[in-house]
């Protein structure tokens, strides 16, 4: 694989708290593939995306995004890329367009691109009638499609996402769902931490399962079933018995 | 489980959320609570130094008072009444608003009635309780220089407590209906801020207009007040006469306190409920933003500080205080106004003013802007340096603070230049002392926290304060003792640089 096919490229990434979150993790996304990360609570899935996207500091290893280390030149890295946490924070006393001019501004995106950009996204996730509405009493559900559009205005070519489909009712997961798939489709690369397997099953091209701060197993589900000899077995029977392998190891 | 018996749990539990609320706002939240308790002791039994140094020579003091003893006595009370209304106002809304069990209540087999009386009951526990722990270093000065007949004063805390709690359910409830759920949160943030200070400046005001003067005592130890004043006997001096231990009027005080928080809960009890409900249900107010414009240019600093200045506007705590602040500057421009015409030398009171003013709203500003981030992850992902980031925020501060305080400076520059030399750049330092310590002690934090930033961190609140103090001090020696303003300065310098020293640790 030539070096520029990664849009990410982690290696040794490791993280302590009080005990170890990331223990030395190797991890290779390729550029426009939607990679989906599960693992059961507290294996170190958002812990590795907060080192990706630049809000923790690592205690060893190193982040590659498109071929520029993200720990060296992290304003190079953050140029091209968006972060969507399960808590979408966004603020209450802006309006939706007011949010998204803000982060356009931020990103140095020209208000000539950035305001129809902006226009479009809030429009195709359903919050046209609350576009002039402070966000204050919106929704969780509303407020996930803000900061959605707001990762999506500055136009990454790197987009993380913790969970973003929690709190999202089914018309609205699948409005997220079909933006996504565009952007992947037009190129982006999409990291997405889900519990919703179906919707891994469904929509990344591959799949890493991350338990106790190690990624456990990688590939498409065609590859995760034959690697574990289970030909017709769903997504979440392969996951449960990857994580009892690996939990029965610890 | 009988009706007597759930309320009586229901009280228990009340009693349980206030005691929690309240040590929390004690303690910041931390959980080495015995430490933070102890530290509340000292600190009260430390606050019966300055409670002798105001009250001390009043110990004494015996009925029948003076008129004008008796007039100053009451003005104390209304103002302590005025702040616990202050302070049941911003309890009533927070019960509103923030508590998340209304569901729960309402859809529980029980009478709403009876339960939200219990509510407004726990409401004038919570006012009263925390108005006795602020007067007692007050009271014990009194009992220990004065005797036992001052422990009455304790009984006339409670029941202005009772009756400042009647009023602000009433007040916000009424407010509920005249103007929706949404605006009413803000009005009464307002109101809360705005009631407490107004008494004071008033009286400061009409000190100025009739004597010259910004001590409040003119206007209440003045003949004109004692001639207006009604007889001895009058209902009026009931609170005085209370706190010097008559016992009959203490006692119809308390009866009357109690009569009208039960008129209160009779006739509110019911609303309560539905002004609680129509307040979840409203829980999304329909606040429209600016009208549609197109997206600015600029740099990314400057997005930042648009953002910032836009929150700050729309910010209700820092409208409130910033209104208090001005409320506050009133008598000083009043002040300066009357020394236009005649050359008082009392004019340079202003300078202290206006510093101390500056010094305590940068840091509140400062605390917003940098350490109350509502979208921190969004910032850290954002392609700009943090320098610049923490650079945008100080900026906006430094802006806001010019921008409140420059038209002051340029009216001290027609009465006289040196005077708005020095106090112009009191405000410039004592603001960014204020926003440079908030800035050393930055958390990660929502600007909804605000109201608890004070015990985050104690040092940090205390720093603050005494360098906004020190600056006004030393802005005012500046004009009048020069070589007395450059020991202040240093020692001013001196504590800014051990909060700097104390500070926590960044990479």
């Amino acid at each position: 694989m030539k070096p520029h096919e990664s849009a990410l490229q982690v290696r040794g990434l490791t993280k302590r708290f009080d005990r170890l979150a990331v223990d030395a993790l190797d991890l290779t996304v390729r550029s426009g593939e939607f990679y989906a990360l599960v693992g059961p609570n507290g294996a170190g899935k958002t812990t590795t995306l907060r080192m990706v996207a630049g809000l923790l500091r690592p205690d060893a290893g190193t982040v590659t995004i498109f071929g520029s280390d993200a720990l060296s030149d992290p304003v190079a890295a953050k140029q091209i890329m968006a972060w969507v946490s399960d808590e979408p924070m966004i603020y209450d006393k802006l309006t939706p367009l007011e949010y998204l001019e803000f982060v356009a501004g931020l990103w140095g995106v020209d208000p000539a691109t950035s305001e129809p950009a902006a226009h479009r996204l809030l429009v195709s996730l359903g919050l046209e009638p609350h576009l002039h509405e402070r966000c204050e009493g919106f929704s969780k559900g509303m407020r996930q499609k803000v900061a959605l559009a707001g990762a999506l205005v500055h136009d990454p070519r790197l987009i993380i996402l913790d969970e973003p489909l929690t709190g999202l009712d089914a018309v609205s997961a699948r409005h997220v769902k079909g933006l996504l798939g565009d952007r992947v489709r037009s190129g982006c690369t999409v990291i997405m931490t889900t519990h919703i397997l179906e919707v891994a099953e469904r929509m990344a091209d591959r799949i890493g399962v991350i338990a106790a701060g190690r990624l456990v197993a990688e590939g498409t589900l065609a590859e995760l079933r034959q690697q574990n000899g289970h030909n017709d077995t769903s997504l979440e029977d392969l996951f449960i018995a990857l994580v009892n392998v690996e939990a029965a190891a610890a | 489980m009988s009706s007597a018996t759930a309320l009586t749990w229901f009280a228990r539990h009340e009693i349980r959320l206030a005691w929690r609320e309240w040590l929390a706002t004690m303690t910041g939240g931390r959980r080495k609570r015995t430490r933070a308790v102890i530290g509340l002791i000292v600190f009260a039994a430390i606050m019966h130094l300055p409670a002798y140094a105001v009250i001390g020579r009043f110990a004494d003091l015996r009925a029948p008072l003076d008129k004008s003893s008796l007039i100053v006595m009451t003005a104390t009370i209304v103002l302590a009444w005025a702040l616990m209304l202050s302070q049941a106002i911003e309890s009533v809304t927070r019960v509103f608003y923030a508590r998340a069990d209304l569901d729960l209540i309402m859809s529980s087999p029980v009478r709403l009635e009876n339960v939200f009386s219990i509510r407004i009951a726990a409401i004038a526990l919570t006012v009263i309780a925390m108005a006795l722990l602020f007067s007692t270093p007050f009271v014990d000065v009194l009992v220990i220089g004065g005797g036992i007949r001052w422990f009455a004063a304790y009984g006339v805390v409670v029941a202005i407590g009772l009756s400042a709690a009647a009023m602000a359910i009433a007040v916000t409830i009424v407010l509920f209906r005249l103007i929706g759920p949404s605006r009413t949160r803000f009005v009464a943030q307002i109101l809360a801020a705005v009631i407490g200070a107004g008494f004071v400046i008033a009286l400061q005001i009409a000190a100025i207009l009739s004597y010259g003067t910004m001590s409040r005592f003119a206007v209440l130890t003045s003949d004109a007040a004692a001639r207006f004043a009604p007889d001895a006997d009058s209902i009026m001096w009931w609170p005085a006469r209370a706190v010097l231990g008559d016992g009959e009027a203490l006692l119809l005080l308390l009866a009357g306190g109690l009569l009208l928080l039960g008129a209160v809960m009779t006739i509110f009890s019911a609303r309560f409920a539905n002004t609680a409900a129509r307040a979840s249900a409203n829980a999304r107010p329909n606040h429209q933003g600016s009208r549609a414009r197109a997206f600015r240019a600029g740099s990314r600093q400057q997005a930042l500080r648009r953002k910032e200045f836009v929150l700050l506007r729309r910010d209700p705590w820092l409208v409130s205080q910033t209104l208090m602040q001005l409320l506050y500057l009133v008598p000083p421009a009043v002040m300066l106004w009357r020394s236009f015409s005649d050359s008082n030398m009392a004019i340079v009171l202003i300078t202290p003013v206006i510093v101390m003013a500056a010094g305590q709203l940068a840091g509140g500003l400062a605390w917003l802007t940098i350490s109350g981030e509502d979208a921190a992850d969004l910032v850290a992902t954002a392609p700009l340096a943090p320098s610049r980031v923490i650079r945008a925020k100080i900026e906006v501060v430094l802006i806001a603070i010019a921008a409140i305080f420059a038209p002051l400076v340029a009216a001290l520059l027609f009465a006289s230049p040196l005077q708005a030399t020095v106090t112009a750049l009191g405000v410039i330092i004592a603001a960014a002392s204020a926003t440079a310590i908030q800035l050393w002690f930055r958390v990660q934090a929502k600007r909804s926290q605000f109201r608890r930033r004070q015990t985050s961190s104690r040092l940090a609140t205390f720093a603050e304060a005494f360098s906004s103090i020190g600056w006004a001090a030393t802005a005012a020696l500046a004009l009048a003792v020069p070589l007395a303003a450059l020991v202040s300065g240093l020692m001013t310098s001196a504590i800014v640089a051990a909060t700097w020293k104390l500070s926590p640790r960044r990479e």
